[in-house]
């Protein structure tokens, strides 16, 4: 990235000495020369050190407060002044991302793996748009992100000027909240209360649109401190007496299940968590951006329950009679048809925004708070643990009943567990996806944080890695935007410590939709490894019209796709292709060494489908483990 | 993974040889007798919300509205006592866990100070403008004063009068005039302040 402390080799070419006046000019596109009517930046004097203080440098000094290290962006005219102060900005460095939805989900996967805001930067119109995308991705996802667009100069807003879009309008409803910032004096606070909000409470997108006069008009004012707006606030603690109720529910309960939504993992409520569940025996299951709030590896994990959880999460969560809901929103996708979902459940729901309690799902006993403190009061609260034995008991033969185990060619032999055995498969037969997740899992330590793209391969990505650390799984929850995999490993390549490995799972569709930013991975030199789980299709909508519309497969075959080692190639990357089991330990082994970006490029088996599956709005207990119960 | 060598799928007992719940939930996701099936019927109220007076707060209330399909029959805003705030006055028409949510939806939105449901004695208004024909001009005039209104301008071909009052008024006053033709009808949609010593929004100290 472009730290301009630690002058990187590509300073040169990035700054030239003596900038031609047009050099920033986006290039000819019509009109553009009304855009940049304001005064011509001071081109001519070496003595930048004497530039008075703008807006722009009030946003940036807003940053340094937050204590942002890296912004994600795209340069562009209305958004070039603030670049501009960027340039002397020692402790922020700057990510130039390919394209600005690129830059959205890298900061939303920042965000997710360090819990605090990652910054996207855009210029206006076009640049917004496209930011779009990423922001509506962390408003479903609850993500940190603070977004800031350059904006045409005031007195052109609604004049329908070059580059002028409404982004405050366009991105109202995806913002937790989003400003026009009105004034130089102003702007630094604007964007420091952006901070504030993105991290209060639940965590989300906001936006500062910022027009080019704002930034350019001189100030001396400094930003204060990030601080919420006085119209909001935030309940930390639940009700007590709320608490003693909802303690004696979980006591009395035969049949209790934990579901540990992403707010778990937001509010840092993983420790709590997991103490109560094993202090009182209770077994737990997990939404999809849950995933990580509980070790998948123990015995009472249930793993993700939903459309394509567990055959055991989803008999769990629909025969319990106390549901211990966590930090959930209770989506559609989790919770199949409302009428049976969990039918028979007393549900507790704590979350920290109580806009979600009753919103899909009545809850019998509404915790409003953080999750740590919450689940806190509610290990004090309880008297008596609930007698699980037989339930557990119940839990653990569902295990049985319905293993994950997909089927895989004649195996010469099938040794115990641990690494899957690739030399056993006969060499002909297309590897099976399952088959690779595993081996990568096998072949990673267990912070190694994993990225997804949307579809098939998203959720192998879910069901056959076994996820035990929480910031570790980033995927599009809500969203569910193909294009997310490598923007967000470039992301998360960026928050990890630099002895955590980030792999990315990504179906070729998925991949083909943001794959240029291979090019940042390459120029930055971030050590990702990305396996495009490839079966020349859009295998997700195939499997979908297979099940659904008599395997009418329209649109959702490719009669061509790049190879991706070439591509990857061709970027900079490193290239590899998988064909055969046999190739598995060894390329996996080879893409995982690289010290910076890899691709792997799996030729996998076409025909592989997910399941378990529920349909949309179907009976969870009724999930079809093959094409035959839809 | 296990060695099974068949095609496609997971192994496992078929849905129908699966244990059952015994309940049921509603469309509202509240647990529900299955022979009895209660639903919750709409119901209409006044939700009022106190808020920052800044561009784009009206807009924001809405696109929320809209966005969250949440069924409202008016919405008005105005100033209020301090230059700061104004008030949005909101008649919806949604089942109670509906109600519960647009309260909850508003009280997010930032500028947001207060919100809350107006009793059922609150003091709800209206104001109507009615554009008539002036073919029976004594008989509007006879209307006009039943229901309390005014007439603003008699010409001719039209008589236009004012009304206030509650809801139910209004669309009493509206039918009794239906007779004379009308030619066009402005209505403000409800306005409305709690009753007596209850506040319709409880501002913060800190926000005073
Ligand atoms: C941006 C976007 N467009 C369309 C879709 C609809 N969609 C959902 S899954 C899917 C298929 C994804 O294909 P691919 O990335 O190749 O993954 P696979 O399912 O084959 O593993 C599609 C098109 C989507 N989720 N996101």
């Amino acid at each position: 990235m472009t730290d301009h402390g630690a002058v990187p080799e590509f300073d040169d070419a990035e700054h030239p000495a003596e900038p031609t006046p047009d050099a920033d000019a986006p290039s000819p596109e019509p009109e553009a020369g009304d855009e940049d009517r304001d005064p011509e930046p001071d081109t001519g004097t070496d003595e930048a050190t004497e530039r008075a203080s703008t807006g722009a440098d009030a946003v940036v000094a807003a940053l340094s407060t937050a204590g942002v290290e890296t912004v994600f962006g795209v340069q562009g005219g209305a958004i070039m002044p603030v670049y501009d102060a960027l340039y002397d900005a020692d402790d922020v460095s700057h990510v130039t991302m390919a394209h600005e939805q690129g830059a959205a989900h890298a900061a939303d996967a920042y965000g997710a793996v360090t819990g605090d805001p990652g910054v996207c930067m855009a210029t206006s119109g076009p640049g917004a748009t496209n930011l779009v995308t990423g922001i509506a991705d962390a408003d479903m996802d609850s993500e940190p992100v603070v977004a800031l667009t350059g904006q045409v100069p005031s007195d052109l807003v609604g004049n329908d000027a070059f580059q002028e879009t409404d982004t405050v309008g366009v991105t109202t409803p995806i913002t937790k909240s989003n400003t026009f910032a009105s004034s130089a004096d102003e702007v630094g606070d604007d964007v420091s209360t952006a901070f504030a909000l993105a991290n209060d409470g639940r965590q989300g997108p906001t936006l500062v649109d910022l027009p080019k006069d704002v930034t350019t008009t001189e100030t001396t004012v400094d930003p204060s401190e990030p601080v919420v707006p006085d119209t909001v606030s935030v309940q930390e603690r639940a009700d007590d007496d709320a608490v003693e109720g909802a303690a004696d529910a979980v006591a009395g309960a035969d049949r209790p299940v934990i579901l540990a939504g992403g707010g778990v993992v937001k509010g840092g409520a993983t420790d709590e968590l997991r103490a109560f569940a094993r202090e009182h025996e209770i077994p737990v299951a997990t939404t999809m951006p849950g995933i990580g709030a509980f070790p998948e590896d123990h015995d009472l994990a249930l793993e993700m329950a939903g459309m394509h959880g567990t055959g055991y999460a989803n008999m769990a969560t629909t025969m319990t009679d106390c549901l211990l809901a966590v930090g959930t929103r209770f989506d559609d996708r989790l919770t199949g048809g409302v009428d049976s979902f969990a039918p028979d459940a007393t549900v507790v729901h704590v979350d920290i925004d109580p806009a979600e309690i009753s919103k899909n799902v009545e809850a019998d006993h509404p915790l409003v708070g953080d999750a740590s403190t919450v689940l806190d009061q509610l290990a004090a609260a309880m008297d008596a643990s609930p007698d699980t034995d037989e339930w557990v008991g119940q839990c653990a033969d569902w295990k049985t009943e319905y293993p994950m185990d997909y089927a895989v060619p004649a195996a010469d032999s099938d040794e115990g567990d641990g690494a899957p055995d690739a030399s056993a498969f006969p060499d002909d037969e297309p590897v099976k996806p399952q088959f690779v997740v595993e081996a990568v899992d096998a072949a990673t330590d267990d912070d190694t944080v994993v990225t997804t793209g949307v579809g098939q391969h998203q959720m192998w990505a879910c069901q056959y890695w076994t996820y035990t650390e929480p910031r570790t799984w980033v995927s599009s929850h809500g969203l569910g935007a193909m294009g997310y995999g490598l923007p967000s490993a470039i992301g998360a390549r960026v928050a990890a410590d630099d002895d955590q490995s980030v792999v990315c799972f990504d179906g070729d569709g998925s991949f083909l939709m943001t794959c240029q930013e291979l090019v940042v991975a390459a120029r930055e030199n971030l050590d990702v490894t990305v396996f495009v789980l490839n079966n020349e299709a859009i295998g997700m909508v195939k499997q979908w019209q297979d099940a659904f519309f008599d395997g009418r497969r329209m649109a959702s075959e490719y009669p061509w796709v790049p190879e991706f080692d070439a591509l990857a190639e061709a970027f900079g990357a490193d290239g590899f292709r998988i064909e055969s089991y046999d190739d598995v330990p060894d390329t996996v082994e080879a893409a995982l060494a690289t010290d910076g970006p890899a691709v792997v490029d799996v030729y996998i088996d076409p025909t592989e489908e997910v399941y378990p599956m529920v349909p949309s709005g179907g009976d969870n207990g009724q999930f079809a483990l093959s094409e035959g119960h839809l | 993974m296990s060695g099974r060598y068949d095609q496609q799928g997971l192994p496992g007992p078929a849905p129908e040889e699966r244990q059952r719940p015994r309940g049921r939930r509603n469309a509202q996701g509240i647990r529900i007798d299955p022979e009895a099936e209660a639903e919750h019927p709409p119901r209409r109220t006044v939700i009022s919300a106190l808020v920052e007076h800044e561009p784009g707060v009206l807009a924001r209330v809405s696109g929320l509205f809209s966005r969250r399909q949440f069924n409202i029959e008016s919405l008005t805003v105005a100033d209020t006592q301090n230059d700061d705030w104004a008030r949005i006055t909101v008649v919806v028409e949604e089942p109670d866990p509906g109600i519960d949510q647009v309260e909850k939806q508003l009280a997010k939105v930032v500028p947001v100070i207060h919100v809350r449901e107006l009793e059922a004695d609150a003091l709800a208004r209206e104001l109507v403008v009615v554009k008539v024909d002036a073919d029976r001009p004594e008989e509007v005039h006879a209307i006009t004063e039943m229901y309390g209104g005014k007439t603003l301008d008699a010409g001719p071909r039209t008589v236009t009068v004012e009304l206030t009052g509650d809801e139910q008024k209004i669309d009493d006053a509206i039918d009794a005039f239906r007779q004379f033709g009308i030619r066009e009808i402005a209505r403000t949609g409800q306005t409305a302040l709690a009753r007596g010593e209850t506040k319709t929004a409880v501002v913060p100290d800190h926000l005073k």
